[in-house]
């Protein structure tokens, strides 16, 4: 995943037959458009099966479930575009949803209260690994292990074995997780204005270009003046504070919160944004792609239980899902690789 | 931490560099240990040492090809889900009346397969090992659950759940360490004695040059993956026989204890760099760490707090002493810091 096919991120509109570029944006709408078809394909055949999938309750869980780790992974573009990672997102889920919890239970605190305590811990947790990876050099994956380790287990601590009760958790906050605007459920709206905020500033603005910059080459990032670890930093606090917001929400949708329940998301989100086509290495991928990973996966889930699947098999179903994805595009991208090379030696 | 950004040890010539991290894990450890035995009278005795020992059994077997991994650039996340596979298995054939001795190759095997699937995507298609053993990962933990579900198969054969439990006869030293030592040595001798060893640095200082230097780059990776997934497959059966219980959730998180270990021995995460050595003081300072903890009743939610700070620390400090010695140099370019 070197050199040769490291695509400009903002897609440059070409008008047909445009050459190479038209030929690498024609493979970057293939990857989201081939998500989205794996999507459609999964949608039709099990209404087929059992015509009740698409009630509107389903529709809606699965969209209320989509949500949270749909904004995780549109968090985790931002970092891994920049070629690193963050594996304790899911740990801070869990901490400011039992924290925020412990806080607001029994008190008449509304959602704002509830919100901004959630984004400031998960800020807090993404300034701590912003700053150890982009000032200090240290590997993201070491760094946010780390992370995952420390918070889980300050969560653990806090927690001491209690839970938070929606019983105790204020209606108003409740109401943020289960009520709706026109129909439609705060949750999806939540995550998909997110989603086009940080899409619309990954695309036209050039600071967030540079994100992918710095992802497809470190050095030449450097040499081009990009301020490198402050980037780094503003995207391990945007996961941060995305991860506290999917916290609130977390408390917010499910009001009962045992210590520690997102364990083991970390892997989730990582699956959500490779299938979702962002490239591990960095430099390449769109919030948009990811977003749609996080909805594939959970209707995979969503599928299983209606078709009367052993749920187990979701596990096992995601791993190859993630497994045909990076292969997928690692084949594309070799022939694209190829294809190209070929053109420039004709042009000369 | 101040040791890193003192004085250089050993090797006096190596003007530039710090001491060696792994050194200084090995002084922690020591540190820890006399600590140790004067903060809890129960720390010191020799039951105790050898169940901390014994405990840490499967951690210890893993990190060995790990470590090798690591060296080379490369990582497998997928071994604690080819643990809980090689479990499940375990017990769902021994459910179907297997005998015992057939199970253990059978299980073996199928760790190999595991290996072979994560190298082969590796090294046919060129993809990231992180990116492919995140995937196996899920795939392989979604595997185990398949095939025993939330079942849980006790009553081995007493003979072989015996081995996991006692000590080699006439010493403190449960079986499993025994083993470990033994593979330990097999393992630094191939790593730092051998030429294969020095390939799998030049790998990961490299893989171009090595590559054009003539190594078998591909062959060599792929090896070092089936191996991970063979011993991953063994900690499985050693792990159900010493817990008693065959159940597909066996050792969720593992892999990350087993990478905090390699890490924390040294070894750089971008390849090329560490010693076996530092490797075996990093899983024996976690052990003995969270077993002093537990004698002091100290939540085991603490513990996971000091692990995860032993692990920044172990990549931080090397690099702010670099930092450090840098900045130093560059003031005073003509004489050495003392």
């Amino acid at each position: 995943m070197t050199a040769v096919v490291e695509q400009p991120p903002a897609r440059p509109k070409v008008k047909a037959g445009g050459g190479e570029r038209g030929l690498i944006d024609l493979v970057l709408r293939f990857r989201e458009a081939g998500i989205l078809g794996a999507l459609v394909v999964l949608v039709a055949v099990t209404t087929v099966i059992n015509p009740r999938f698409l009630s509107a309750q389903g529709v809606e869980d699965i969209f209320l479930n989509a949500s949270i780790l749909a904004l995780l992974a549109v968090g985790q573009t931002l970092v891994v575009v920049t070629r690193n990672i963050d594996l304790s997102v899911g740990s801070v889920v869990g901490l400011v949803a039992f924290v925020v919890g412990d806080l607001v239970s029994g008190t008449q605190h509304g959602v704002l209260v509830a919100v901004a305590l959630g984004v400031a811990i998960g800020a807090a947790c993404g300034l701590v690994n912003g700053l150890l990876v982009s000032f200090c050099g240290v590997p993201a994956l070491v760094v946010t292990l780390g992370t995952l380790y420390v918070i889980q287990g300050l969560n653990h601590y806090i927690a001491h074995g209690e839970q938070i009760s929606a019983a105790e958790v204020p209606g108003a906050i409740l109401s943020l997780g289960n009520g709706d605007l026109l129909g439609i459920p705060y949750l999806p709206l939540i995550s998909v204005a997110v989603m086009l905020a940080v899409g619309y500033y990954l695309r036209s603005y050039s600071s967030g270009r540079e994100f992918y910059a710095i992802g497809s080459s470190p050095e030449a990032a450097r040499l081009a003046g990009i301020p490198i670890r402050r980037r780094v930093l503003t995207a391990y606090l945007a996961a941060g504070v995305l991860a506290g917001l999917a916290g609130t929400l977390w408390l917010a949708r499910f009001g009962t919160v045992v210590a520690d329940p997102a364990r083991g998301w970390e892997l989730d989100v990582v699956a959500a944004v490779v299938v979702g086509g962002v490239a591990i290495v960095g430099g390449v991928g769109t919030v948009y792609g990811a977003a749609l990973g996080a909805l594939l996966i959970t209707t995979i889930g969503s599928v299983l239980v209606v078709l009367k699947i052993n749920p187990f098999w979701q596990e096992a179903i995601v791993g190859l899902l993630l497994l045909l994805a990076i292969s997928a595009d690692r084949l594309v991208a070799l022939r694209l690789a190829r294809v190209l090379r070929k053109r420039n030696v004709r042009h000369g | 931490m101040a040791e890193a950004t003192g004085t250089v040890r050993g090797k006096g010539a190596g003007a530039g560099r710090f001491v060696r991290w792994d050194v200084v894990v090995t002084a922690l450890l020591v540190a820890v240990f006399f600590g140790g035995v004067g903060i809890s009278p129960d720390f010191g005795n020799t039951d105790n040492l050898s169940f901390a020992l014994g405990d840490l059994g499967e951690i210890a077997l893993i990190a060995l090809p790990m470590t090798l991994l690591v060296v080379c650039g490369q990582v497998d996340l997928s071994v604690a889900s080819v643990l809980g596979l090689a479990s499940a298995l375990t017990g769902w054939l021994w459910n179907a009346g297997w005998a015992f001795e057939t199970i253990v190759p059978v299980v073996l095997v199928v760790g190999v397969v595991c290996g072979l699937v994560n190298g082969l995507l590796v090294t046919r298609l060129g993809l990231p090992s992180l990116a492919v053993t995140i995937g196996t990962l899920s795939l392989y933990r979604g595997l185990a659950y398949v095939v025993l579900g939330t079942e849980a198969v006790s009553q081995f054969p007493a003979q072989y759940a015996e081995l996991t439990t006692t000590n080699v006869p006439g010493t403190p030293i449960p079986y499993q360490v025994a083993l470990f030592v033994l593979l330990a040595v097999v393992t630094a001798l191939v790593l730092h004695a051998t030429g294969v060893g020095r390939a799998l640095f030049a790998i990961g200082a490299q893989e171009d040059a090595a590559f054009h230097a003539g190594i078998r780059v591909k062959r060599i990776k792929l090896v070092l993956f089936v191996v991970s997934g063979l011993v991953a497959a063994f900690a499985g059966i050693v792990y159900t026989l010493r817990y008693g219980s065959a159940r597909a959730d066996n050792g969720v998180g593992l892999e990350l204890a087993v990478i905090a270990a390699v890490l924390l021995g040294g070894v750089d995460f971008d390849g090329g760099k560490g010693t076996l050595g530092g490797v075996i003081s990093g899983v024996l300072l976690i052990g003995l760490l969270r077993n002093l903890l537990m004698l002091n009743d100290v939540a085991t939610e603490i513990q996971s707090i000091v692990t995860g700070l032993l692990l920044i620390v172990s990549v931080l400090t090397p690099r702010l002493a670099g930092v450090v010695r840098e900045r130093r140099a560059r003031r005073r370019p003509a004489a050495a810091p003392a």
